[in-house]
């Protein structure tokens, strides 16, 4: 089970509290994982990937084991403590604004 | 009993106020999508407990949220459903992809940038929604970056009127300095082929045709910094309005200039008259006169609060030329906020009722035709648009 930490606003949008958990088929990636979230959370999509391009929108970063994983392909492997449960993806806004 | 239901979109989330006929005590609901901004709410002629918001975000982009009890409970069209095992999810309700070219499958058009060169349409936010008279799945979405859309699945899905972007002008557009939006929509109760549409700073757009093709209707505006004088587009036009019974009578506040048009749009003659300055963004007509009139001035393009610290509306009874100022409750010293160009509404009781929302988070009531006001809130985040519902 992949667990996945959103930011409070996405968490309301989903109706969700705390971490979100999800199934994913086959290798544990960014896109394998946000293609689980929105087939799950279906009112996701687009906030965290343009609807077109499916580009990270601007203002996020995804966070794991202490790293940044933000400019990592999309389909490169995620960490393994991630791919087991046993740490968060972390799908961040950046501090800014009011 | 007759009631009254403001739907109030702001910075920091939205905000229904009801009240009875009367209009004296409000109940306050909110704040609903607390902390997005929500830059316009709008209910459905047809089943006034449809109500629609654009809810958007720097941070998580454009939402779309649809209410079928009046505001009680919000849903995201299409995202309810939860998709089976290797089904996608067809929640799309805050998708809103451009058309493209059908000849060259390339972007329809470019526009122009602040710096003079030309830029790809790129998709912001939904500015606008206007919900058809007849039909509550029905809506059309004015969006940044300027377009077009329309629903007809209650917002699960939107599709492109390209016909816009595409006849021509386009590279001509510019953005003002909110942006290049599409911000105002009035469709013609009496002609439902018939839809006016206006864009900072392209200027004002009609068709007679549901949407198919459009034509610039902005002869007769003079802008200062167009030097033209017949310029087909490049105005900044703030916000334009109507009167149901009689659709081919058009005002408009202008980025300077209060205008109208009495042919539907194809001729635009100056009505700013006695106003003590005629920048402003607000435009809108009383519900039973059609002839009369609101707006509220501003200062300036770059002092963007009422002149003289004093929030006035005014209000002329002849469609323009002779304005007098309404003042009866409303801050007369030390007032410097604004007043947006979605913020104004009327109901359609009688006396008819007039309200504004202003960038200092205050709701202003009036029962009486703006003769009197009275702030239904006081201290919202700064409010970006005001609609009123006159519930049976």
């Amino acid at each position: 089970m992949i667990r996945v930490e959103l930011p409070a606003h996405l968490r309301t949008l989903a109706h969700v509290e705390g971490d979100v958990q999800l199934e994913v088929q086959g290798q544990v990636t960014q896109r394998s994982v946000l293609d689980a979230l929105e087939a799950r959370y279906p009112m996701l999509r687009g906030t965290i990937r343009d609807h077109v391009t499916q580009e990270r929108r601007p203002f996020l970063r995804f966070f794991a084991c202490q790293e940044d994983l933000s400019h990592e392909p999309p389909d490169a492997p995620l960490p393994e403590p991630v791919a087991s449960g046993a740490e968060p993806f972390m799908i961040i806004g950046a501090i800014a604004g009011g | 009993m007759s009631g009254v239901r403001v739907l109030v979109g702001t910075r920091k989330g939205a905000f229904i106020l009801s009240s009875d006929g009367k209009r004296e005590k409000w109940d306050v609901s909110g704040p609903h999508f607390a902390g997005w901004e929500i830059y316009h709410m709008k209910g459905s002629p047809a089943d006034p407990n449809r109500l629609y918001a654009s809810q958007t975000s720097g941070w998580f982009g454009q939402i779309l949220q649809r209410s079928s009890d009046g505001g009680k409970t919000w849903e995201t069209p299409g995202g309810e459903k939860m998709p089976a095992p290797g089904e996608m999810p067809s929640g799309a309700s805050n998708k809103f992809v451009y058309d493209t070219s059908a000849a060259t499958g390339k972007p329809l058009t470019t526009h122009q940038w602040y710096d003079g060169t030309q830029h790809p349409w790129e998709f912001k936010r939904v500015w606008h929604l206007e919900p058809s008279f007849n039909d509550p799945d029905t809506v059309y979405a004015g969006v940044e970056d300027a377009a077009m859309f329309r629903t007809t699945d209650g917002a699960k899905s939107w599709h492109e009127l390209s016909g816009l972007r595409g006849h021509g002008t386009g590279p001509k557009w510019q953005p003002g300095a909110g942006g290049m939006c599409l911000h105002t929509i009035v469709l013609d109760p009496s002609n439902p082929q018939r839809i006016f549409i206006a864009i900072s700073a392209a200027g004002t757009f009609r068709t007679d045709d549901g949407g198919k093709t459009w034509k610039p209707i902005n002869q007769g505006l003079r802008s200062q910094y167009i030097p033209d004088p017949k310029a087909e587009v490049g105005h900044c036009v703030h916000r334009i309005a109507m009167h149901r019974s009689r659709p081919g009578v058009l005002f408009m506040q202008k980025h300077w200039d209060v205008m109208r048009s009495d042919n539907a749009g194809d001729l635009w003659r100056e009505v700013s008259g006695n106003l003590p300055t005629d920048f402003g963004f607000v435009i809108d007509v009383h519900a039973h006169e059609p002839e009369t009139i609101y707006v509220v001035p501003i200062k300036s393009d770059s002092e963007h609060f009422p002149p003289e610290g004093k929030l006035r509306v005014y209000r002329s009874k002849i469609g323009g030329n002779e304005w007098e100022a309404l003042t009866k409750g409303l801050p007369q010293s030390n007032c410097y906020v604004n007043v947006l160009r979605d913020a104004m509404a009327v109901d359609s009781l009688d006396k008819c009722g007039v309200y504004f929302g202003t960038t200092g988070g205050q709701v202003y009531a009036s029962a009486d035709a703006g003769d009197s006001w009275a702030p239904i809130v006081r201290d919202l985040p700064a409010v970006l648009s005001v609609e009123v519902q006159t519930l049976a």
